[in-house]
């Protein structure tokens, strides 16, 4: 792994303004992010994972600092940033095919060569032949990786993933999250996830940041240790050290929960 | 309507169940039966309902021709049914029916075209500008909730008696309530259809193209045959107002000299003409949004 840093937040902090007032959701984020790393976001609920998350993708402008993606400002979202949600989201009036290639109609490639590649990419993700299927034939993990093809479909350097597993059955989101997991390595795509799921951040990435909350803040970073790093998130679950890791970011997420007890976000 | 539809259903989930393989001869032989039973059964059930809504249709004109002839009601004001078809075929057969039907129909349909299109367009600009739809939303609820067809004496006035003004009283009653069902249908499309668009940097042209418009295609249907009604009402009151041509003219005409057969024919025309014009619009529907899901 080079560590020439892909993304970069500088001093990242965000104010929701409203008829009630104004809400700081997140305050002086400072985060950089190696190419080819993955790195999870886990923390309680109203910690600001996915105003982060957000601002990563250039939905909005942060209220101060900046994020940069290769040392440019991000000011609108850009097909370098892939993002994938927690629901599938895909049209049911488009075909299977249509829905993964709305990126690239949108961004003007859509031409004969990019949608065999899209076929491709489809087939790689388990679902050949399925392109002139509509979405309501497919199960929830089924659409799920349609919405992963659509997310890789324009060949973004970035993935953004906004819990994409926690709407799936236990067996269906482990199979995700090896796919995800290895599609991702093959690719040498850069990776921010957030889950609510302590597991699942510890297993599928190089390097946990844990938040705390009233406003969102940095609390402490965890490397995973070498050899949970390059399993496969099924495998890296068995591993002696796993159980260890796990523990130390439960008690990391027990303190947030002490600190802030109540006032919520 | 709804209800054909959904006894219809099962005759498409035939090759599901047949074609479910790895299973035993006997087993399948046992399923096949299971399957052809089950489909006798609703078949028997479509038939019933048929042959009831027929009989329905029969008892209620027989007994209004019984009535009419015996003198239980008063044939002069209700007519009864083989007057009315002798006035009908009359009319069909010296051809003097189908100018009237003619006009009518074509009032209608581009009363309700134009409506539909232009309500759309309307709810567009409205969702486009978001400013816009703020200053206007208290006019257009007035505006709604106001009894638009008595505007027809103006619009008469202003346009001239004639082909004009009924096509505008028609839009009149139409517009704003196609502007505002599809404007709210706009308004709901969920966020996280526009969030994944947004992601991959859409215009808000693509944005509409792509996800506002297709995503309200049912309500604008739905509201198109709401319109087919609508249409007709504003149709028929404005050629009560004005026409020397129409079956809302004939109607008037038959009323004023009481020639209650002339109304009451021209009354089965327009049922029959309305029909039609619903069926079309349920292939329209079926076009649009084929594939979309399960039917």
């Amino acid at each position: 792994m080079t560590h020439v840093p892909v993304l970069e937040l500088q001093q990242l902090s965000h104010v929701y303004v409203n008829e009630k007032g104004a809400s700081l959701a997140v305050e002086k984020i400072e985060l950089s992010v190696s190419r080819g790393e993955f790195i999870s976001l886990v923390g309680p609920s109203g910690c600001g994972k996915t105003t982060v998350l957000s601002l990563l993708a250039g939905l909005f402008l942060p209220t101060k600092g900046q994020v940069l993606l290769n040392g440019k400002r991000v000011t609108h979202p850009t097909s370098k940033v892939g993002y994938m949600l927690q629901q599938d989201y895909l049209f049911p009036w488009r075909t299977i095919r249509d829905n993964a290639a709305i990126g690239l109609e949108i961004s003007g490639r859509k031409t004969e060569k990019a949608l065999e590649d899209v076929d491709r990419l489809l087939t790689e993700l388990g679902l050949p032949g399925s392109g002139h299927r509509y979405p309501y034939e497919l199960s929830g993990g089924m659409r799920q990786r349609v919405a992963l093809a659509r997310t890789l479909a324009t060949e973004p350097e970035v993935l953004l993933l906004d819990e994409p597993f926690s709407a799936l059955d236990l067996h269906i989101k482990l199979q995700l999250e090896d796919l995800v997991f290895q599609t991702l390595k093959r690719l040498g795509k850069t990776a921010v996830l957030v889950t609510h799921d302590l597991a699942e951040a510890a297993a599928m990435s190089d390097r946990v940041i844990v938040l705390g909350r009233n406003p969102g803040h940095i609390r402490c970073e965890l490397e995973m240790p070498e050899d949970i790093r390059l399993a496969t998130p099924m495998v890296a679950r068995k591993l002696p050290g796993f159980q260890d890791i796990f523990e130390r970011l439960w008690a990391e997420l027990d303190a947030v929960d002490d600190e802030g007890g109540g006032t919520g976000g | 309507m709804d209800e054909r539809k959904r006894l219809v259903k099962p005759e498409s989930i035939e090759h599901e169940i047949a074609s479910v393989s790895g299973i035993q001869e006997d087993r399948l032989d046992w399923m096949n039966e299971l399957h052809v039973r089950f489909k006798q059964r609703k078949r028997r059930l479509t038939a019933a309902v048929g042959t009831t809504q027929t009989l329905l249709l029969l008892l209620f004109a027989g007994l209004w021709e019984a009535a009419g002839r015996n003198d239980w009601i008063d044939p002069l004001l209700f007519s009864y049914p083989s007057k009315l078809f002798k006035q009908l075929w009359k009319t069909m057969a010296d051809g003097s029916i189908w100018p009237h039907v003619g006009m009518t129909v074509t009032e209608t349909i581009v009363g309700f075209v134009l409506g539909t299109l232009l309500g759309t367009a309307i709810a567009a600009m409205l969702w486009w500008f978001p400013f816009l739809s703020r200053v206007f939303d208290p006019y257009l609820v007035v505006l709604n909730s106001m009894p638009k067809v008595a505007l027809g004496p103006i619009f008469i006035v202003g346009l001239g008696p004639g082909f004009m003004s009924i096509v505008v009283i028609t839009l009149s009653v139409t517009v704003i309530i196609t502007t505002l069902n599809i404007y709210n249908r706009f308004r709901e499309i969920d966020s996280g259809y526009i969030k994944v668009v947004r992601l991959f940097g859409a215009s808000r042209s693509q944005l509409f193209r792509l996800v506002i418009l297709p995503g309200s295609f049912p309500v604008i249907i739905s509201t198109l045959k709401v319109n087919v009604g609508l249409a007709w009402i504003g149709v028929i009151v404005g050629e009560f107002l004005v026409a020397k041509l129409g079956l809302g003219y004939l109607i008037i005409y038959g009323f004023q000299v009481f020639n209650f057969t002339l109304v009451l024919s021209s009354l089965i025309v327009i049922a029959a003409v309305a029909t039609v014009m619903y069926q079309f619009v349920g292939v329209l529907e079926r076009r649009l949004t084929a594939g979309w899901r399960e039917r």
